[in-house]
């Protein structure tokens, strides 16, 4: 029973999705193990918790893996419900919440692609970032804060958005050395700034977070090779498929 | 206290239809706005600014938007005639596979859809192995969550329907009864089903909307 019911994190130190988890299980208090994955070498275990997409992070509670980020950030609150919330209770306010987690992906895409896009494309690709950060300011300004300014985040009260968010904050540090862009502009998009800035302060978030220098230097390497980040299922053509399913 | 309940659709999405189902499973009324997706309404792009989408579903006023966030507001909302698992790690597995079907599985058979015939054969590749995988999913069990229709059925409803459509205007067979037998008896029991079966859109102006959309996106690749 022991040896069952304990969890166990496999990841890895630079994804931010791994970073999610971590930090949703810290916040709740729950005791885990951590596993980093190589990708370039997956373990067997790996692939056997996640065959279907071979990815991190994969969290494994009572021997049975979950898998996606946030449905391990949903599994999590709804296993431990005790402490900190993830998500309210009430169902509206839990739509609000899944509908701005699937919007935070969407916008964490869009800055996949300003990483990966040739200098030609980078203003372009910028302006896109830029967009989606004022969409998810105001949207999320209305119902997330009360009195609007992060004191939740100042109790370390974390919810799944902060989570979601904070997971990338190395990241896109380092992604605007690296590409010599702002991605996080205070005078474009202040709220979102000041949020982040709010959260960077956490000693929990220090601690879990990779070091700035390690994440420079990852994601030169990235660049220079050529790798693309978030290179999935995600890359497709949402045109054609929004088509197939919504349009008359 | 009445509720008002409206439900955003159009006529064909796949989408759509997981709500119009979960509401019939739940015994829930509503009024129907049908949106022309070239003339939004109005009220479709009040109540969903950002995506200007359908489904949106409007609960006393309060929009709820993307269908299966939609899907979870209704389980949570009406609590009767569960669709989800109560149980957080089979729930788990309910959201990952929805998600595969919206992802990958949507891709692959939208890639094969558009593909010219020369290219169907590779095309087909990445499509069928994602059909192993819900196979796998549906063993020993007539509907996804055992006997009765649930969340993913819903959220592969829009598939049940769709693969006939690209069956007859290709001229393939993609599931077939050999290859892969449950999922085969899913498709045939859910399409039966007597919550599902009278939401059906056409199939005659399915055939021709589908038919007339793989044309432009083939004439559209065509090198000039």
């Amino acid at each position: 029973m022991g040896e069952e019911s304990k969890a166990v994190v496999h990841g890895t130190w630079a994804s931010a999705f791994t970073k999610r988890v971590e930090l949703a299980l810290k916040i709740k208090g729950i005791p885990f193990e951590y596993v980093e994955e190589n990708l370039r070498n997956k373990s067997p275990l790996l692939l056997k918790y996640n065959p279907v997409h071979k990815k991190v992070p994969v969290l494994v509670h009572n021997g049975k893996p979950i898998c996606e980020s946030v449905i391990i950030l949903e599994y999590i609150d709804e296993t431990w419900p005790s402490g900190t919330k993830l998500l309210p209770q009430e169902p509206y306010q839990r739509a609000k919440f899944r509908f701005w987690a699937a919007y935070i992906e969407q916008l964490l895409e869009s800055v996949a692609k300003l990483f990966n896009a040739e200098k030609a494309a980078q203003g372009k690709a910028l302006e896109e970032v830029h967009e989606k950060l004022r969409i998810l300011e105001d949207g999320v300004k209305e119902f997330y804060f009360v009195e609007k300014s992060p004191d939740h985040v100042h109790a370390e009260k974390l919810g799944m958005l902060d989570i979601m968010m904070v997971g990338h904050l190395v990241a896109f540090k380092a992604q605007e050395e690296v590409l010599g862009v702002k991605i996080i502009d205070p005078e474009k998009n202040p709220f979102i700034a000041s949020w982040i800035q709010a959260l960077i302060q956490l000693p929990i978030v220090k601690e879990t977070l990779p070091p700035h220098d390690n994440m420079v230097g990852l994601l030169q390497f990235v660049k220079q090779t050529g790798i693309k980040l978030m290179d999935k299922s995600r890359g497709h053509d949402r045109g054609l498929e929004s088509k197939l399913q919504s349009s008359t | 206290m009445a509720e008002e309940v409206k439900l955003f659709r159009t006529w064909s999405s796949g989408y759509a239809l997981r709500i119009v189902w979960a509401l019939k499973l739940k015994g829930i009324e509503y009024e129907t706005i049908f949106e022309d997706l070239t003339n939004k309404s109005p009220s479709l792009l009040q109540y969903n600014p950002i995506h200007g989408k359908v489904p949106v579903l409007v609960h006393d006023g309060k929009p709820v938007c993307e269908s299966l966030v939609i899907l979870e507001y209704v389980d949570e909302t009406w609590k009767h005639n569960p669709l989800l698992p109560q149980d957080p790690c089979e729930k788990s597995m309910a959201r990952f596979w929805a998600n595969f079907g919206d992802d990958k599985l949507m891709k692959s058979i939208s890639q094969l859809f558009i593909a010219r015939e020369k290219d169907q054969d590779v095309a087909a590749v990445e499509a069928l192995e994602n059909l192993k995988l819900v196979e796998e999913q549906l063993k020993g069990k007539k509907f996804f969550h055992g006997e009765t229709i649930g969340y993913l059925d819903l959220a592969f409803g829009w598939f049940a329907d769709f693969v006939s459509i690209l069956e007859e205007i290709m001229s393939l067979k993609l599931v077939d009864g050999e290859r892969f037998p449950h999922l085969s008896s899913w498709i045939q029991h859910f399409i039966d089903a007597p919550v599902i079966r009278d939401c059906w859109p056409p199939r005659d102006k399915m055939i021709i909307k589908f038919q007339v959309m793989r044309e432009k996106y083939l004439a559209a690749a065509t090198p000039k």
